[in-house]
């Protein structure tokens, strides 16, 4: 029968496109390593990654780019504390206590905050937050690692509002019901049944938003400050990972040590997200809500 | 006798994993005849139905032994297409279910799939079928309209058409009024009473009233298991068995 | 006892207000400073002309065209393959270890930073594929990004289809193929439409994937060719703001040009919006 071979035919080649996925994060980590192992033959790896100094243009330069990495860590943890408050309260009043026509405007704002675009942030950053936070602080420079935090928050939280809605909203209503039946309150039943009952799914939310804020781009390249040093209070200028591969990239040498460390400092960030991104996909797993029962 | 069998099962067994859901089930459907499977929920009546057409094959997981046959040929052997299988053995849901597609495309869709392409052909085999399910008088002139804007019960016969259309020779029902009220039910019923003299139907019901109304002989399922299977006037009257004498009167189930 | 619980429930409640309000209160300030300083920049002349002086006169056309071609070649790229991946994980793949890696890769790739992809895409697209700085490479890097994104919203699509639709199919005798092309689709697409433009939405704000792929700081040529380089709305907003010859005195096309970049990725969220509504009804009839 003809339309049966099709049908088998068809299987296959979308088996086929759907390994595209596969295919193309394996040549992301085969070309970052080809690209940026070469590093290794001038540095070991301890050096290149708790190394101090990053002076990859002057002479001797120096590769280490511990400074980088704590600026990265600190600008995420910054915007962690910033925005996995805000993201989950939100995410509590949407799915619990907003009223259906609240819902309709609030959830638009969360959609729309999900939009604006990174560089649109980071100009945003720049222009009106630094010289505000330069006065309001009395700081000498608006473009630190605080500012940066906050404009990277913005962007973390509807990533960590809408994962944590759904796991807030999964919770089955029966649950929610035995507490009230109790003679819970509301606020009760959220923070001691439905918060717990979906903590997984929270976690999930938290992790993948810092994953967003740790590999963000622009904003970080734009209203960071842009210093390598090992940064000392929130208002010190910072260089994350990602806006150190973005502002030397078009000014290292093809295929010079410059341009392989920065590849390298490409592979530290991809693993960096990969960790979190496979604790995440981990987690959802591992504490996947089955029915009523599994709680 | 033996030639007027359509369809039958062998120790049919059906597994879903671990659990075995049916136990060595063997029914003969007679031709053009209606038999209705009853018994309480969970009873695997509808499990058994479904194995008929082979549309539990879209379950993973799950395993049959045993045989089942059409017309003396067993549709799990290897070489059985199973298209061609499921066009000969036509099924209608629990739910109306028609396609957001107009009334006529719902009809259409069985015969295009099956490589009819004849317009004038198509044309009248979808009047033809919504005739044999009683519902051309109320749809033909809006047969270009969506489906979806008819009543439950309209479009239950609609999907009895639709599973006509293709000229089924065995037809499967599951509950199929299940969802509708009583006079949509009794259409329903009436309809089954006309088809019975072309088609071989199976029809699955909890309702004993209405196994007792469309069907010829009756099969009594509890717990994975083919209690008692007889006329079903016999069956209502006189029971064989208690335990089917205790569903029929209400006292379990 | 009780006063004091319900005194302790209203507390808390109005901090989740509280947060709710802050996120409102920042979008609202982002809006209002990039609407109310970038409305004075836009003018028929800054819509349809290339910049001039060094790029502090002039208009952005280039950097429009540039995305809206860069966006064309994402889409290429992306839609066919997000939904196809979709329609195997979906309708064909049952549950097993192959779906299992397939799903990790995919939400594996939508982790992976813009940056990196930005380097893949140098690497990959730009040296290895000899296409250097182009709409092509920078199309194609894009593309990558955003298949995550259209998978997701395809499935979601094809997950909203009812499971009966696909019984009743296949219980006439369709095959698989036939019951995914003429009943399955047809019933998913406007919310596999939705969900990419919304994925291409973002992409056309991307950065920094297509600062060393396909955007250039300065080219006044519109592209004739998929491997010419051009301008970017983002990318030129920041030259401008970090890299310009004259960073204060164009404020001003900064903020226009942020302006535009909003007003085309929120226009296309609009769009897919409405397109959405216009589909669910029609297939109603």
């Amino acid at each position: 029968m003809k339309r049966q071979i099709i049908d088998k035919g068809v299987h296959s080649t979308f088996l086929l496109i759907a390994l595209f996925s596969i295919a193309a994060l394996s040549l992301i980590m085969v070309f970052l390593f080809i690209e940026g192992i070469p590093i290794f033959d001038q540095i070991t790896i301890k050096e290149f990654v708790f190394g101090q100094y990053w002076y990859p243009t002057d002479d001797p330069t120096a590769f280490g780019i511990l400074a980088l990495i704590l600026g990265s860590v600190y600008v995420t943890i910054l915007s962690g504390m910033m925005a996995i408050p805000l993201g989950i309260m939100t995410a509590v009043y949407l799915a619990e206590i907003a009223p259906p026509k609240v819902a309709e405007i609030v959830k638009p704002i969360v959609e729309l905050m999900a939009s604006i675009p990174s560089v649109v942030i980071g100009f945003f950053g720049m222009v009106i937050v630094a010289p505000f936070i330069q006065k309001l602080f009395n700081i000498p420079v608006g473009l630190n690692m605080f500012n940066a935090s906050l404009m990277l928050a913005f962007m973390a939280v509807p990533t960590i509002c809408s994962i944590s809605e759904d796991a807030i909203f999964s919770v089955p209503v029966a649950v929610k019901e035995a507490s009230f039946a109790l003679g819970a309150t509301h606020f009760e039943t959220i923070a001691k049944v439905i918060i717990p009952a979906s903590l997984s799914g929270i976690c999930t939310a938290i992790i993948l938003g810092l994953s967003r804020a740790i590999g963000e781009t622009m904003v970080v390249l734009m209203a960071a400050g842009g210093a390598a040093m090992i940064p000392g209070s929130f208002f010190d200028p910072v260089r994350p990972l990602p806006a150190s591969i973005a502002a030397e990239m078009a000014e290292a040498p093809f295929r010079s040590e410059h341009y392989h460390a920065l590849f390298a400092i490409g592979i530290v960030l991809f693993l960096f997200t990969l960790i979190f991104n496979l604790f995440a996909d981990y987690l959802s797993h591992k504490f996947r809500q089955v029915g009523e029962a599994s709680l | 006798m033996e030639s007027n069998i359509k369809m039958r099962t062998e120790n049919l067994d059906f597994f879903y994993r671990n659990f075995q859901a049916l136990h060595h089930i063997s029914i003969e459907f007679v031709q053009n005849r209606v038999t209705a499977l009853i018994g309480p929920s969970g009873c695997g009546k509808s499990t058994y139905l479904r194995c008929l057409n082979r549309m539990n094959d879209l379950i993973p997981g799950i395993t049959v032994k045993g045989k089942a046959l059409l017309d003396n040929q067993d549709i799990y052997d290897p070489s059985i297409d199973v298209v061609t299988l499921r066009r000969r053995v036509g099924m209608v849901f629990q739910k109306p279910n028609p396609f957001p597609k107009s009334i006529f495309e719902n009809i259409a869709y069985g015969l295009k799939v099956n490589g009819v392409k004849d317009k004038a052909k198509i044309t009248q085999i979808v009047e033809k079928s919504l005739k044999q399910a009683a519902i051309w008088d109320e749809v033909k002139y809006r047969i270009n309209e969506s489906a979806l804007g008819l009543s439950g019960g309209q479009q239950q016969r609609l999907c009895i058409a639709r599973a006509l259309a293709v000229d089924p020779e065995v037809l499967l029902m599951d509950e199929p009024a299940s969802a509708l009220d009583p006079i949509a039910t009794q259409k329903i019923e009436e309809l089954i009473g006309k088809l019975s003299s072309k088609l071989t139907i199976i029809i699955v019901t909890h309702n004993m009233q209405q196994a007792a109304r469309v069907s010829d002989r009756t099969a009594f399922f509890y717990m994975g298991k083919l209690v008692e299977i007889n006329d079903t006037d016999t069956l209502f009257t006189k029971p064989g068995l208690k335990q089917t004498e205790d569903y029929i009167t209400g006292r379990f189930g | 006892m009780i006063k004091k619980r319900l005194f302790m429930q209203k507390m808390c409640f109005s901090f989740l207000r509280m947060a709710v309000l802050i996120n409102g209160a920042a979008l609202a300030v982002i809006l209002y400073f990039i609407l109310s300083r970038g409305w004075r920049a836009i003018s028929w002349e800054f819509l349809t002309q290339a910049p001039r002086d060094s790029m502090t006169a002039g208009g952005i056309l280039p950097c429009i065209v540039g995305t809206i071609s860069l966006c064309l070649i994402t889409t290429f790229v992306a839609l066919p393959i997000g939904v196809a991946s979709a329609i195997y994980l979906n309708e064909y793949a049952t549950q097993g270890k192959l779906v299992r890696i397939i799903r990790l890769g995919i939400n594996n790739l939508a982790g992976v930073p813009s940056i990196v992809f930005g380097l893949f895409g140098l690497a990959f697209f730009c040296i290895v594929l000899k296409m250097g700085v182009s709409v092509a490479a920078g199309g194609l890097t894009l593309g990558i990004m955003t298949l995550p994104v259209i998978i997701g919203a395809s499935e979601e699509a094809l997950k909203s289809v009812p499971n009966t639709y696909r019984e009743a199919s296949l219980a006439m005798g369709a095959t698989k193929w036939q019951t995914i092309r003429r009943v399955i689709l047809p019933v998913a697409f406007p919310g596999i439409i939705t969900g990419s433009i919304l994925g291409l939405s973002r992409a056309a704000g991307e950065t920094a994937p297509i600062m060393y792929t396909g955007a250039v700081f300065f080219t006044p040529d519109l592209p004739t060719s998929i491997f010419d380089e051009v301008m970017a709305l983002p990318y030129h907003i920041y030259v401008l703001a970090t890299a310009g010859t004259n960073i204060e005195a164009t404020r001003h096309l900064q903020y226009g040009t942020a302006l535009v970049l909003i007003v085309l990725v929120l226009g296309m969220n609009l769009f897919a919006i409405i397109l959405r509504s216009k589909m669910r009804k029609k297939l109603r009839i």
